[in-house]
């Protein structure tokens, strides 16, 4: 590929970012400033915005509770979703089993399915098991709803790596497991890095989930913090919410600038294995 | 180590594939599965090395019955079509991957990779990767991989069929080379008659599931059973021409001659249908049963011209001749043929 910049094109598609650049740039402004609504420009930039860092919000906790339970909850999430659908797209693409044709358009229609037509059940479920308002009973929906995407992802890694591949790794007197293990699974890497990437950021934006199925403050996500601040008719400091709501996006920022490359692989398809 | 297969079947399915074939494989040798695409050849390979389940029969290794025994617990090597060398391991890596996993010492593993790429003259590729490597030197890697392990079978999967023409020629000799240095019982399976030929001690050529004829390569192409045999063996191809038999002898529409006393002798009748065969080196303007027709296509060679003869009747003939060009493209001509080295074939395509 040309790696040079391609000038006109990146003026363009700075122009069209604009909006979304400059109200990341405000959303900065406005966490370091007091809020002056006859002004666009703060008069006063402050840092009081910011306190949430070392005391606690009446009424709200902690945010490094929220932020603790948030990590704890993204990393399982991921792990849960890489360990089954690394696992579970290799059965699909290379194992002969009943129903196999089946299990898949299974898969692929609960994909499709929006997880808030499900709310309701998974909420009674959750109650029926005693896991409702738990960090564990979120992590298992939110893990079980990313599940079919990142099977069929996984399962179209695992097709693009040749079965001669794998027969050579029998011949040469490894096992099955050893033949996924050494031979298949390193050279479906760039599909497992993209998948733990994905299954990251929506973890961490997850929101309705945790909203209404772990809403007490000992299993309270950042997202749902973040909008109980909004929501609250007795503390209406958008500073404070706009600082809290920065502190919250950056770790993405960040994650996402480090990995953007690999994400990418994912809508590849894969082809490059 | 010798191989012996015995009514060997494979069905996918409701399809037969191979039905009762039966092969035997001298310790040593190199023997060649020759056929067209979905003639089972490859099936065959499969099931020997214990990919492929055998539906029924039984295949011996020597005198251990290895027919249901799994591909790890069989001592083979296998070099497939693509090479499927592992992409993320370097060629050292590679060769040293059926050691490692019977967990074998890293002296061990060490000397044998050193020894083998030695063999094939690929020392200086070991830190490489099997994406910046040639298909040449690929095709050595894989080579290696399967010998590296000293397996009592060798099995070759159309090794040559991604590899270009000037290397196909190399590694031709270079395969027969080693295979003869490490005196390893060898399968090579392959469409392409002229790589059994020039590779192998002998050939089984299969058709359809079956196996037509095992034989030298000399054998095959002197004394084929069948038509199938006499057509696919030899290039250019033999051409065939239809007659009957009228006393003593044959007779087609522009092509007349007496019948060798062996086929008079056989069971042939007057008035039976009978094909001959005749390969284009016997049809020359020298030889003294006359046919006359046209030239219908030229092809020079270079060492040897290639010529169609095309009688009025429309029977076409192919001759191969070397030295000057004997015509050009629609000349009328009066050539012949050698009917003593003419083959002979009954209604059923089976050779008198």
């Amino acid at each position: 590929m040309d790696r040079k910049t391609n000038w006109p094109l990146s003026i363009f598609l700075l122009i069209i970012s604009a909006p979304i650049l400059i109200m990341y740039f405000w959303l900065f402004i406005d966490s370091i400033s007091e809020i002056n609504i006859e002004s666009i420009w703060p008069e006063k930039f402050t840092l009081r915005n910011w306190r949430f860092l070392t005391e606690d919000i009446p009424g709200h906790g902690s945010v490094w509770t929220a932020t603790f339970n948030t990590t704890i909850f993204t990393a399982s999430t991921v792990a849960i979703v890489v360990a089954l659908s690394s696992t579970a797209g290799y059965a699909l693409s290379r194992l002969k089993f009943p129903f196999r044709a089946q299990f898949l358009g299974v898969v692929l229609l609960l994909h499709s399915f929006p997880s808030i037509t499900l709310i309701i059940s998974i909420f009674l479920m959750l109650q029926l098991v005693g896991l409702f308002d738990t960090l564990i009973g979120v992590i298992l929906v939110k893990s079980a709803l990313e599940l079919p995407f990142g099977i069929w992802i996984m399962k179209g890694f695992y097709d693009t790596v040749p079965w001669e591949i794998e027969m050579a790794g029998l011949q040469d007197g490894a096992s099955r497991f050893q033949v996924w293990y050494k031979l298949i699974l390193p050279q479906i890497m760039p599909g497992i890095a993209a998948l733990a990437i994905f299954s990251f950021m929506a973890g961490w934006s997850e929101f309705v989930l945790p909203l209404i199925l772990a809403p007490s403050s000992e299993a309270r996500l950042l997202s749902v913090y973040l909008a109980g601040l909004m929501i609250d008719d007795y503390l209406s400091d958008f500073g404070l919410f706009k600082a809290v709501g920065l502190f919250y996006v950056v770790p993405v920022m960040i994650f996402y600038l480090f990995t953007q490359d690999k994400l990418m692989n994912i809508y590849g398809g894969g082809t490059k294995g | 180590m010798e191989i012996r297969l015995e009514k060997f079947s494979k069905s996918f399915g409701p399809v037969k594939v191979i039905e009762d074939l039966d092969l035997n494989i001298g310790d040593c040798e190199m023997i060649a599965l020759l056929g067209p695409s979905g003639c089972g050849k490859t099936t065959t390979l499969y099931a020997i090395c214990g990919l492929h389940r055998v539906s029924s029969g039984r295949i011996w290794f020597g005198d251990r019955d290895v027919t249901h025994l799994a591909p790890q617990k069989k001592n083979v090597g296998v070099v497939f079509q693509s090479f499927a060398l592992y992409p993320h391991f370097n060629i050292y890596e590679n060769i040293a991957f059926p050691l490692r996993i019977r967990k074998e010492s890293a002296a061990d593993i060490e000397r044998k990779v050193r020894e083998i790429a030695q063999t094939l003259h690929m020392e200086e590729l070991l830190e490489r990767r099997p994406g910046q490597l040639s298909g040449g030197q690929q095709q050595r890697v894989a080579l290696a991989r399967a010998l590296v392990r000293r397996p009592d079978v060798l099995l070759m999967d159309e090794p040559l069929a991604n590899l270009d023409a000037g290397l196909r020629l190399e590694m031709r000799s270079e395969i027969r080379r080693i295979q003869q240095e490490s005196g390893c019982t060898s399968i090579l399976v392959t469409h392409d008659q002229v790589e059994a030929m020039s590779m192998c001690d002998r050939i089984a050529l299969m058709n359809e599931g079956k196996i037509q004829q095992i034989g030298t390569p000399d054998e095959m192409y002197h004394q084929p059973r069948n038509k199938f045999v006499a057509s696919f063996i030899g290039n250019p191809p033999i051409s065939f021409a239809d007659g009957v038999i009228e006393d003593n002898r044959f007779v087609a529409e522009g092509l007349s001659f007496k019948l060798p006393d062996k086929i008079l002798g056989s069971s042939m009748a007057a008035g039976q249908k009978i094909t001959v065969g005749i390969r284009p080196e016997y049809v020359h303007p020298d030889f003294n049963t006359t046919i006359e027709g046209e030239i219908t296509f030229v092809e020079s060679q270079g060492r040897e011209i290639l010529y169609d003869l095309t009688l009025t009747s429309g029977l076409v003939f192919r001759s191969i001749q070397s030295g000057k060009r004997r015509g050009e493209l629609g000349d009328k001509i009066r050539w012949g043929i050698d009917d003593g080295s003419v083959l002979f074939f009954d209604e059923h395509g089976d050779r008198v």
